[in-house]
């Protein structure tokens, strides 16, 4: 196996007590010492800091911004072209049977493009990104020198403001180029919990200075991998290689939302990404699965692999959860996973096999937690 | 109090031994979120699953330490799987176990020999 590789905050970790555990080829915080449930709830209190330096970063860039996006949009169902400069919006690659390669952030940062993109896909993505857009003209650089931070919670806005009160302007998913703690650094006002927060690229060698300046502030805890992970699943995110894979399309993802009109049959820019013709297809006629919210009635969790039934006894499995855990905000189990169609109301009854017993578990309208985004 | 390789604690009570698990189970777990206990009449022999326990992480299994009867569960880690955490080795208990004879416990650890086992 290859020796896993760390962050450049590695060793501000260990000083604060972090479990490390492999996470996606690097060597990543599960939890600090307050423990996963503590960490949750501090997160939707206060404000949690979050290492994500594991993630891709990427620049795009060409002679003429409107063609690189119109590039990018040769790869993903997203309308890239119209995004307006200092915005940012998600986006997902897409194969040519109209599955989900990885999902990612897109900004608009004026002369480039910044992507955001998932750890374990990172490699496939910038090739991915290479082979489609080069021909076109189009730079595809991978950045590996600067690290990535998020910064979540109600507190959040006052925390990142006592560095420089320019953020504090700043709306849900607006992009800009921000002085921190001496770095240049380019902020996003968006996360992955549900709640308000930022996001920070910061060069590396600024990376430690600037995560002490924000641990410093009474109101940040560093948060591990296992409460990102609850805190998404109660705010309905997906995970990509849990709940989207290749073989879901975003139709069947519930990411119809992503996929602006002007991509969509009869749009300005309609079609031209991989897999379009299933994927505009199925817009029209509903995907025959689709990802939903399960709340399991009883207090036992239902985890990601249990298989979902229509009847307590008898009767072939027909979904399957793809998230679960306990939701420490919810006070109890939840989950999300792939139903049939007609069972996808919210209020549908399901059974989940938990431990060889089926468990009554319900359809309900995600999320779990009311999203606080800044608007 | 006796040890187990399992991570189990045994004290006898009068003519029954109380189960749980020690407080390094339970640190190692981490925060406990869902227990479930076996019904009071269960005869158990030497690790079988007899205790679900479920941890923000994952889900375990309590193997039966010695062969018994189960004469009494203790419902309030059901009610509230945080105390698992809290007092591990005191009001969190799991089960109470009616067994033939209790020099079977002199084949467990001591607290001192656990201490060296988890290092």
């Amino acid at each position: 196996m290859d020796e896993l590789k760390r962050t450049p905050l590695h060793d501000l970790h260990l000083s604060l007590g972090a479990k490390m555990v492999p996470f996606a080829g690097y060597e990543m915080p599960v939890q600090y010492k307050l423990g996963v449930m503590k960490e949750h709830l501090h997160c939707r209190a206060a404000a949690g800091f979050f290492d994500v330096s594991h993630m891709g970063q990427v620049i795009l860039r060409g002679d003429d911004p409107e063609g690189v996006a119109l590039a990018l949009e040769t790869l993903v169902p997203v309308a890239v072209a119209g995004l307006g400069e200092g915005r940012q919006r998600y986006g997902l690659f897409t194969n040519e049977d109209g599955g989900i390669e990885d999902d990612l952030m897109i900004a608009n940062r004026g002369d480039h493009l910044f992507l955001v993109v998932n750890a374990a896909c990172k490699e496939a993505d910038v090739a991915r990104l290479r082979a489609g857009l080069e021909p076109a003209g189009v730079t595809v650089d991978y950045i590996e020198d600067r690290a990535l931070f998020a910064l979540q919670g109600p507190a959040a806005e006052q925390v990142l403001a006592a560095l420089n009160p320019a953020v504090a302007g700043m709306r849900f998913m607006d992009v800009a180029t921000v002085e921190l703690a001496g770095a240049e650094c380019w902020v996003s006002r968006s996360g992955y919990t549900g709640e308000d927060g930022y996001e920070i690229s910061v060069p590396e060698e600024s990376a430690v200075a600037l995560a002490e300046a924000l641990l410093a502030h009474e109101a940040v805890e560093p948060i591990g991998l296992g409460a990102r992970d609850s805190l998404r699943l109660e705010a309905g995110l997906c995970l990509y290689g849990h709940d989207l894979d290749p073989t879901t399309t975003p139709v069947a993802g519930g990411l119809l939302w992503a996929i602006q009109k002007a991509r969509r049959a009869d749009g300005a820019r309609a079609g031209g990404f991989p897999g379009a013709e299933k994927i505009l297809a199925e817009i029209a006629t509903g995907a025959p699965s689709v990802r939903v919210g399960l709340k399991p009635e009883g207090r036992a969790p239902m985890r990601e692999g249990v298989e979902l039934f229509e009847t307590e006894t008898g009767g072939d499995a027909v979904g399957r959860i793809t998230s679960g855990g306990f939701g420490p905000t919810v006070g109890g189990p939840v989950a999300m996973g792939y139903v049939p169609a007609q069972a996808a109301p919210p209020g549908s009854r399901l059974y989940g096999e938990v431990r060889g017993k089926r468990l009554p578990v319900d359809v309900i309208a995600l999320p779990f937690v009311k999203q606080s985004y800044k608007r | 109090m006796k040890f187990t390789e399992e991570h189990e604690w045994l004290e006898i009570e009068g003519d029954l031994v109380v189960v749980g698990i020690t407080a390094h189970a339970a640190e190692q777990l981490g925060d406990v979120v869902f227990v479930e206990l076996p019904e009071p009449g269960t005869t158990v022999s030497k690790d079988d699953e007899v205790v679900v326990i479920e941890s923000v992480k994952a889900a375990s299994d309590i193997l039966a330490p010695i062969d018994g009867e189960i004469v009494e569960v203790n419902e309030a880690i059901v009610e509230d799987p945080g105390k698992v955490n809290e007092d591990p080795e005191g009001e969190a208990w799991f089960f109470k176990l009616k067994v033939e004879d209790l020099s079977v416990l002199d084949d467990f650890m001591s607290e001192a020999a656990y201490k060296k086992f988890i290092g």
